[in-house]
């Protein structure tokens, strides 16, 4: 599973003070704790920041590697503060996100085109919220398309089929499920991801169904998840998952997580 | 006592017994007004305290609203000429370039369980269409929805547009980044945090 840490989001209100303060300790403890506890990416976003967000976006990625060996996930869809925080970053980060809406995709697409950047693709468009199977699949074919021909490498594309909450639809968790089986069977050796706790709004005791619900998209292929990394019950769910969906030869990270006491709660 | 049955009936999300015990007292000529009033509007007025109290969920505020609209298409061909419209109109909509629309559903729909006409305009709704409709509709409340940081500058050139079209209209804004804080800034009439809240916001400023 790659683990993209969701915490250094300027719109958590201690993260967005931090940014605003120029705090680097208060980031890098953020990031540090993030990379120990298994995050393969650190997203980093400014967002909340109008004209300020490229000057932040860099400071993130400068402050963040400066303690960590992970890449970053450039979590914005500004081009301006996307390069600039491009310019600074060591290793191949990640783009959060593109997606079929047409700003977006034009202003996205030509900053993807060619790289080896990794990429999410959001499947949303300009015709609004994807609600069903089909609806996902329709947009997933034209982004996914539209990377593949700007030359970006199959493998570098995560597509993420767009959470949406149980409590207004009790469609909405299994539209996405299918999805994600759906997608991985289309393309194959592309990749998946999503920010999956949209799932559970309305609803009390969230946690609890977003650790189910992370656990039944593995077992239909998702391999990518937008996350708390220092959520350890969900970390728990996603290695015995990924062992049961018979992606763990031998078991091997489930007994090095055991060893670890990552089971210990 | 049969008013409160239908009270009940919505708190309990029974949609087909809130039909039943509406269509019983339209029959025995019990007040309309006081149907709607006491009986359905109350009720989701319950519903939507319990609600904010954190001891009702979004599925449970769906649930009643249904039945509680169940018990008013019932009542609206009984109802006075024009008593929908006398609670006043809310034209409703996500602001440009955003097409979140779940949180600007459950507000649309409070607003309706409250008596309001509600004129819900959709998602990615560009400044000119909520001026329009404000005006067509003799509007006593805009309520703007955004649910992006990117998205929230439309907000206020949204409230900018109504201003400078001379309308008196209140303007009411909310989403998950929106604060009171900017709701402020862009010199917005109200904000609130949920969609109980929004419906309170609506009846004060009409009021006012």
């Amino acid at each position: 599973m790659i683990i993209i840490g969701e915490l250094i989001n300027a719109s958590r209100k201690a993260v967005g003070t931090a940014i605003e303060a120029q705090d680097a300790a208060a980031i890098q403890k953020v990031a540090q704790d993030q990379d120990n506890a298994g995050a393969d990416f650190i997203d980093v976003n400014a967002g909340i920041f109008v004209g300020k967000e490229p000057e932040y976006l860099k400071w993130l990625v400068e402050t963040v590697q400066a303690v960590s060996d992970k890449p970053c996930a450039i979590d914005s869809p500004d081009p301006k503060a996307i390069e600039t925080a491009l310019a600074v970053h060591k290793g191949t980060p990640m783009i959060n996100s593109i997606s079929l809406e047409k700003d977006r995709y034009e202003n996205l697409m030509p900053i993807v085109a060619g790289t080896d950047l990794k990429v999410i693709a959001l499947c949303m468009s300009d015709e609004g919220m994807p609600e069903t199977v089909d609806d996902r699949m329709k947009i997933a074919d034209k982004l996914v398309n539209g990377l593949l021909k700007n030359n970006v490498k199959l493998e570098n594309i995560y597509v993420d089929p767009l959470v949406q909450p149980m409590s207004v639809n009790n469609a909405f968790g299994m539209e996405f499920i299918n999805t994600i089986e759906k997608i991985v069977t289309t393309f194959q050796g592309i990749h998946t991801a999503c920010g999956l706790s949209n799932i559970s709004y309305g609803l009390p005791a969230r946690k609890f169904m977003n650790q189910t619900f992370m656990v039944m998209a593995i077992a239909k292929g998702l391999d990518g998840a937008i996350m708390n990394p220092l959520d350890k019950k969900m970390m728990a769910n996603i290695i015995a998952a990924e062992a049961l969906a018979g992606k763990d030869n031998f078991c091997m990270n489930y007994l090095k997580a055991f060893r670890a006491g990552m089971f210990d709660f | 006592m049969a008013i409160q049955d239908i009270f009940q009936a919505v708190m309990t999300f029974d949609e087909a017994s809130v039909k039943k015990l509406v269509q019983a007292e339209l029959e025995a000529k019990t007040d309309i007004d006081a149907i709607l009033n006491e009986g359905l509007i109350g009720a989701m007025d319950e519903v939507g305290k319990k609600f904010s109290e954190g001891e009702l969920f979004v599925p449970e505020m769906l649930m009643a609203a249904q039945a509680m609209k169940s018990g008013l298409e019932i009542l609206k061909p009984h109802l006075a000429e024009g008593a929908a419209e006398s609670k006043g109109t809310v034209v409703i909509g996500t602001v440009k370039g955003d097409l979140h629309d779940i949180g600007k559903n459950l507000v649309a729909m409070m607003m309706e369980g409250a008596g309001f006409n509600v004129i819900d305009l959709g998602v990615d709704v560009d400044a000119a269409k909520f001026v329009a409709a404000a005006k067509d509709n003799k509007a006593r409340v805009v309520a703007l929805s955004a649910l992006l940081t990117t998205t929230m500058p439309a907000m206020q050139t949204t409230i900018n547009a109504i201003r400078e079209a001379g309308l008196t209209v209140k303007t009411i804004v909310g989403g998950a980044p929106v604060t009171q804080a900017f709701a402020d800034q862009i010199k917005a009439d109200g904000y609130s945090d949920d969609a109980p809240g929004a419906v309170e916001l609506a009846r004060r400023l009409i009021a006012a």
